[in-house]
């Protein structure tokens, strides 16, 4: 069972209390971009084995969408944060790096080069 | 004129704890910047309770202000005072971005009570109840077993007694689920 604390309500819920929301930080491609663009950000979605960044809502809750980091292997969870923002904080990534020495997702990674 | 009445209408179960339709309750949804002056202001004068904190409802005489979420708050009012008071709300908060809605009518209202009533709670619902975690003032929103609940533990008393709200749509059949999970010969004996 996936247990996820709501930033917003500090809420340690668990998954029944809450709904998945995909991918997270995906940048969006609307009018104006060009095809590939629109076709990468429609559907390429990241399917790692290890550490993923998601968005999840507290629908039995305070209703809030917020941003999880777990691994997809064992399940752990890094950290939740805010949904009001473009990255993860680098409180999150340094837990990550912390565990995971070496991880990258997307555009973000452990810093190191 | 049709008098009111509750989804349930008056419905009673005693077992393992006693589950009661708690009648009709004024209830408002209050939107809003709830670290706002004129937003405390108003919800004191509408209710006579402060703003609660995260996660606790602040009871008074007659009124109550409960913690939704980080910017929703749910107010309890007499039954017959909701309309007026939903009035004052919107024009106290005038110039704010706030809303107050009367949804007095759109909610189911329980109370349970006795012995088993953690219990009772616990079965249907993904929260710790033990009387560490779980405290006299303490608000929680949550799932019971197939709908969105929000409920809280009544201050004072020899027994627990809880007070839950759903929404009305659903308020017979919270009241089987609650009847269900207070069966006489249910008892699990963990708090």
């Amino acid at each position: 069972m996936l247990i996820l604390e709501c930033p917003y309500c500090g809420v340690k819920a668990e998954e029944t209390e809450l709904a998945a929301g995909g991918e997270a930080h995906l940048k969006r491609f609307g009018p104006g971009s060009d095809e590939d663009q629109f076709h990468d950000y429609l559907f390429m979605r990241e399917n790692p084995k290890g550490v993923h960044f998601e968005r999840w809502r507290h629908a039995n809750g305070c209703g809030k969408w917020f941003h999880a980091a777990r691994c997809t292997t064992t399940l752990e969870v890094f950290g939740t944060y805010s949904a009001q923002t473009y990255e993860p904080p680098q409180e999150i990534k340094d837990k990550i790096t912390a565990k995971r020495p070496g991880w990258s997702w997307r555009e973000f990674s452990d810093g190191a080069k | 004129m049709s008098s009111p009445v509750t989804a349930t209408n008056g419905a009673q179960f005693t077992g393992i704890a006693t589950v009661e339709d708690a009648g009709l309750q004024g209830m408002i949804t209050l939107r809003g910047d709830l670290s706002s002056k004129t937003l405390k202001a108003a919800v004191k004068a509408a209710t006579g309770a402060e703003v609660p904190e995260q996660r606790k409802i602040s009871v008074v005489e007659g009124g109550a202000a409960a913690w939704m979420s980080p910017d929703e708050l749910l107010l309890l009012v007499p039954y017959g005072d909701a309309v007026a008071k939903t009035a004052e709300l919107a024009q106290a908060l005038k110039g704010e971005h706030a809303l107050a809605a009367n949804v007095s009518d759109a909610r189911s209202y329980f109370r349970i009570s006795g012995a088993g009533a953690r219990e009772v709670l616990a079965k249907i619902s993904p929260v710790d109840l033990s009387s560490q975690a779980f405290a006299p003032g303490d608000f929680r929103r949550s799932r019971t077993a197939q709908v969105a609940a929000a409920f809280w533990l009544e201050d004072g008393g020899e027994e627990d007694s809880f007070r839950l709200v759903c929404f009305r749509s659903v308020g017979g059949y919270m009241f089987q689920l609650l009847a269900g999970a207070a069966h006489p010969q249910s008892a699990v004996g963990v708090y």
